[in-house]
């Protein structure tokens, strides 16, 4: 399997700088003064209602659209710098309909890249098959047509071909929308597993607020005109919208899902000394929120918490989720 | 009608040639090198240039009218228009124009090769589905490597079907063309018609005519299965 | 044989002209091959739609229902007729048998794939409702296929018509007479029969096309663009 790779040997940082995008013909700008900094490594997904101008912003990056004022920088140069095809086959790209070769095979298809880059055979054919494991495919999936496969094993094969030459940046235009729930959540399983194990910087388009709490190590909210509403980590955006607009965005259920990004291993608990007999437990494994949802549903105002081992960790009370809820 | 020499078969046919009965084949093994070979001969060659010659216009035409859109309803209606004069009246119709040349019937064949040439290419390119042609240029293809390696054979299927149909046609009209010329199998069909309905004839040359259609369509479809295996991997 | 007649502008010209003084002439020898035709199509679609329709109900028979069209596609029509004659001699019966052969498999395959093709969702309910098998047939299938039913036996008939032309070679007659009769009629004549051809083969595409608006179900209606050249089940206009 492929070892672990550190941040920078494959990763980038992109800034952009007061970009802005207009559409002929139209008066409101696509993209509007957008100014933000990813980390190289990171995940940070662009979201916003349709007509927010996130697909475009991303295009930019990529220059499959050209921008009008400001500029994107990648690892300090201007994306402007490069010819665009060069710098396109350094840039994974993924988009929804996955857009796969249907006349080459899943292996050919994967190869797409290497081979324009002039890639030695050899070289190429490991690669192939390193990418195909990591994906979780089978290695006799690489000799496959894409009509042969399923949705998910396509779009497995679209992350793939995006990985295969080695990108320090990715580029994924709402690359699971086309799933059904089930996969799709396989699938944000698998990223984040990849993006552990190559921890590349990654620009992920969405729509769906949910999708990128649970991906972005960062989120840019848009709204509609391209305009950047907030730009942070998920828990802060959570805890803290920048205004109405995000607010409405994340639902006003913001508190509890802010529950779900934290774990019960990360809290302090309290000790599990006189606890009466009859108290529902629950693994440290298990989410704030799903801790509490246990905690109503028993009628309960405590649960114990049992660590990895089997052993008491600790007790949580119905008032500590209540004080965590109010952080800030 | 035809001007070509009516073949010698008085006193020198065997009682089956005199009688006129249904298949004569010692007729038939005595005329094929002087007669039947050279006519088959000619027919595959004349199909194959008015169908290469057409392919060649009609691709040239299609590539431009991927990226030029207007081209494609000129070139169309004018094709079509073609194709709708009736195969005899037009090699009697370019006589005047071009002479009583055999190039008058490859222009007369390449004319009609034209329009099924020309807009199974167009559809062939035009069928290869968008997300493939934008992850293509995400990827950093350039044009003329998307052409090459995305576009082309993704029309392939189209364009055999085309070519396919093309043959099969010309093969069909180059017959008839021995009204006007001399040439190819239809040459041998007309004169045994002129010969008192000469049946050994008849069944000679329109069998081969047949024999070549069939032929020729057979190997074209394998040749459209082998070059294009993508499109029968089934689900499994 | 084919004389060099020098083409002018005016020959074009000339050649309404050569209509308008021939009318009796154009007229009684359109009027052959349109028997010739109508003939021709009527033999076929007798032996055609019924086995096609047949085929696709039971859905059997798919490969050779389906290749079949290639084969008459391909047999060259001048071949056709010249294997007929020696059992059928010159004249209308030759040429009838020629077009029949060449007309029967692109009814055969439309038939099979109209009726093949209706959607299955819709047969079951009619066969879970109780409708016996010949009813699904008849007022289920048959009327659910018209449009691709139609659309063969169209492409056909302007095939048959515009092949007809040749049977003038074969002694049948039609205006395929003007156009090797080229000494007698002049080059005016020439492109005045072959125009008249091509009238001919639209005026039968458009007669059923009417006939299909009468025939087909009233939700079914949809407006259709005339000439539209199909070019990938058979040769519409080429007139051989």
């Amino acid at each position: 399997m492929a070892e672990r790779r550190a941040a920078g040997a494959a990763a980038a940082e992109i800034v952009f700088d007061h970009v802005t995008k207009f559409y002929p013909g139209r008066q409101a700008a696509a993209v509007n003064d957008l100014s933000l900094t990813i980390p190289a490594g990171d995940i940070c997904v662009l979201v916003g209602p349709s007509g927010a101008g996130k697909t475009t912003a991303m295009k930019l990056v990529n220059r499959l659209i050209d921008f009008d004022e400001g500029d994107i920088r990648i690892d300090g140069r201007s994306v402007r710098e490069l010819d665009a095809v060069e710098l396109r086959r350094g840039i994974g790209y993924v988009i929804q309909q996955i857009g796969l070769f249907p006349h080459m095979t899943v292996g050919d298809n994967v190869a797409v890249v290497p081979k324009l880059l002039g890639w030695q055979k050899q070289r190429i054919r490991a690669r192939v098959a390193e990418l195909i494991a990591l994906v979780g495919l089978e290695p006799g999936d690489a000799d496959r047509y894409p009509s042969q496969l399923s949705g998910g094993q396509r779009q497995r094969v679209g992350l793939a071909r995006a990985l295969a030459a080695d990108p320090a940046v990715m580029l994924m235009d709402e690359p699971f929308g086309a799933l059904d729930p089930i996969t799709r959540d396989r699938l944000q399983n698998e990223l984040l597993r990849l993006h552990d194990l190559e921890r590349k910087t990654i620009v992920f388009v969405t729509h769906d607020i949910d999708e990128a709490i649970k991906l972005g190590d960062r989120i840019a909210i848009l709204r509609e005109g391209g305009v950047l509403a907030q730009y942070d980590t998920p828990d802060a955006i959570l805890a803290t919208p920048a205004d109405d607009f995000v607010a409405r965005f994340v639902g006003a259920d913001r508190g509890l899902k802010r529950l779900a990004l934290r774990k019960l291993a990360e809290i302090e608990l309290e000790s599990p000394n006189g606890v009466p007999p009859g108290t529902p437990y629950t693994s440290a494994q298990t989410t704030l929120r799903d801790a509490l949802s246990l905690m109503l549903t028993e009628g309960a105002d405590r649960l114990v918490v049992v660590d990895d081992d089997g052993g008491n960790a600790g007790v949580l009370t119905i008032h500590q989720v209540s004080r965590l809820l109010s952080e800030r | 009608m035809s001007g070509g020499p009516v073949i010698p078969n008085f006193g020198e046919g065997s009682s089956c040639v005199l009688h006129n009965d249904l298949f004569c084949s010692d007729w038939f093994t005595q005329n094929w090198s002087p007669v039947l070979q050279p006519a088959l001969v000619q027919h595959i060659e004349l199909t194959a240039k008015a169908v290469g010659i057409g392919f060649v216009i009609a691709f040239a035409f299609a590539i431009v009218a991927r990226r030029f859109r207007i081209v494609e309803r000129p070139f169309s209606l004018l094709s079509a228009f073609v194709y709708t004069i009736p195969s005899l009246a037009l090699f009697q119709l370019l006589i005047p124009v071009t002479g009583l040349t055999d190039t008058t019937v490859l222009i007369a064949l390449v004319g009609y090769t034209l329009l099924i040439l020309f807009r199974n290419t167009v559809e062939g390119f035009r069928a290869v589905p968008a997300d493939v042609l934008e992850s293509a240029r995400g990827m950093g293809l350039t044009g003329l490597q998307t052409l090459w390696r995305i576009e082309l054979p993704l029309a392939l299927p189209s364009i055999m079907a085309g070519v396919r149909i093309a043959v099969v046609s010309t093969i069909s009209l180059a017959t008839i063309a021995a009204f006007v010329r001399p040439v190819g199998l239809g040459h041998p069909i007309f004169d045994a018609i002129q010969d008192n309905i000469f049946k050994t004839e008849l069944f000679a040359a329109g069998g081969l005519a047949v024999a070549l259609a069939i032929g020729c369509d057979a190997i074209l479809v394998a040749a459209q299965r082998g070059l294009t295996p993508w499109t029968r991997a089934k689900r499994s | 044989m084919i004389l060099a007649d020098t083409f002018q502008p005016s020959t074009f010209l000339d050649a309404f002209r050569f209509i308008g003084n021939h009318g009796w002439l154009i007229w009684h020898k359109a009027f052959e091959q349109l028997v010739l035709s109508a003939a021709a199509m009527g033999v076929a679609m007798a032996i055609a739609i019924p086995i096609g329709v047949w085929l696709g109900h039971v859905h059997r028979g798919s490969f050779a229902a389906i290749n079949v069209s290639n084969i008459g596609r391909a047999l060259p029509s001048l071949a056709v007729i010249a294997i007929c004659l020696p059992f059928l001699g010159i004249g209308f019966l030759d040429v009838l048998v020629a077009l029949v052969v060449l007309a029967f498999p692109l009814m055969l395959t439309n038939a099979y794939v109209a009726v093949d093709g209706v959607d299955p969702d819709v047969v079951e309910a009619a066969r879970g409702m109780g409708m016996h098998e010949r009813d699904i047939l008849l007022r289920v299938e048959v009327p659910l296929a018209t449009p691709l039913l139609f659309a063969g036996i169209r492409t056909a008939a302007v095939y048959v018509v515009s092949t007809a032309t040749i049977a003038a070679i074969a002694g049948g007659g039609g205006l395929g007479d003007i156009i090797v009769g080229q000494s007698e009629y002049r080059l005016e004549g020439v492109i005045g029969a072959a125009f008249c051809v091509t009238v001919l083969a639209v005026l039968a595409d458009l007669a059923l096309g009417g006939v299909q608006y009468l025939v087909s179900p009233r939700g079914l209606r949809k407006p259709r663009r005339p000439f539209e050249v199909d070019a990938t089940i058979a040769h519409p206009a080429v007139g051989q």
